[in-house]
């Protein structure tokens, strides 16, 4: 396999994997050095891909292995990073002030889910991704991701309704 | 799309069984400006996801591994080795050859002068034929 021929096969998909990584490893670095990673290691095994029928969703399952790794090995070691981009400021929107404040509220409510929740909603609810991908990704049956999805789901709104409530901030 | 829709999506929504196009009509009815006031609250997630969609990988993707400049590194690294070891045991030969010819020269030049000094050792035979003529003489 020729590089334009597997550029050509990855990079739709880049940005998925980066969106993926950034979810689990917050930290744009991270997130860089993981799709990266995952990149190079999909080019070192280039004469494989033809045999996948879904490099796309082999590529998102690396990138969640590789993120898993690097949040057990950050968990085990004494450091503790603190990321501190939680603003984005990639994100456009001409919005007022407030919702803006509540939108990244919602970031740090996704912060608190499990990990394997934080997936679900990403590959579900941003990269609108089938039950069926989902599975091949995370190695789960449909009934459990769409019972995790709605744990996810309601858990946020849970959060949201408190803060409205109560205006914590 | 009326509110009443809208609403039994959302109800959908949250127990997950919405299907991809179902939640695409969810996210495009929050991303418009009228949303009715009792939905509000649902706004900020909605928003966030279509935020996170924006997200993009700003890094290139460097296809070829540094495996090979270094295998070029070490070609390189050999090459200069062999020449320089090469070169050196050329310059030692030269500099043997060198002392070997001043040597010759120098030698050369002993000889001459040894032998031009040899020469006037025959006069030495001169004053023996004389002193032998005097002898001789005296003798008879």
């Amino acid at each position: 396999m020729k590089q334009a021929e597997f550029l050509r096969t990855v990079l739709p998909f880049k940005d998925k994997l980066y969106r993926l990584a950034k979810r689990l490893l917050v930290s744009n670095e991270e997130a860089e050095d993981a799709t990266q990673e995952v990149l190079m290691k999909l080019w070192s095994k280039k004469s494989k891909i033809e045999a996948y029928n879904n490099v796309e969703a082999f590529a998102m399952t690396m990138t969640k292995n590789y993120c898993l790794d690097k949040l057990k090995s950050k968990q085990a070691s004494n450091l503790k990073l603190v990321h501190s981009n939680y603003k984005d400021e990639n994100t456009s929107l001409q919005r007022e002030v407030e919702l803006k404040d509540s939108v990244s509220f919602v970031h740090e409510i996704m912060e608190q889910l499990p990990e394997q929740q934080k997936i679900i909603i990403q590959l579900r609810d941003v990269e609108q991704y089938d039950f069926e991908e989902i599975a091949k990704v995370v190695n789960m049956n449909p009934t459990a991701i769409r019972v995790a999805l709605s744990r996810a789901r309601k858990y946020i709104r849970q959060e949201l309704v408190k803060k409205h409530n109560y205006g914590v901030s | 799309m009326e509110l009443a829709n809208i609403e039994q999506l959302i109800e959908k929504y949250f127990e997950a069984t919405t299907t991809v196009q179902e939640e695409q009509e969810l996210q495009a009815y929050f991303s418009q400006d009228n949303v009715a006031p009792h939905l509000q609250e649902y706004l900020p997630m909605f928003q966030y996801f279509t935020d996170l969609k924006t997200e993009k990988s700003t890094r290139n993707v460097p296809l070829q591994p540094r495996k090979n400049y270094l295998k070029w590194i070490s070609v390189a690294a050999v090459f200069i080795l062999t020449t320089s070891l090469f070169f050196n045991e050329w310059r030692k030969q030269e500099e043997a050859k060198q002392a070997f010819s001043d040597f010759k020269m120098a030698m050369s030049l002993v000889s001459e002068n040894f032998n031009t000094g040899a020469s006037h050792i025959n006069y030495l035979t001169q004053f023996e034929e004389t002193t032998n003529k005097i002898f001789i003489t005296r003798n008879n």
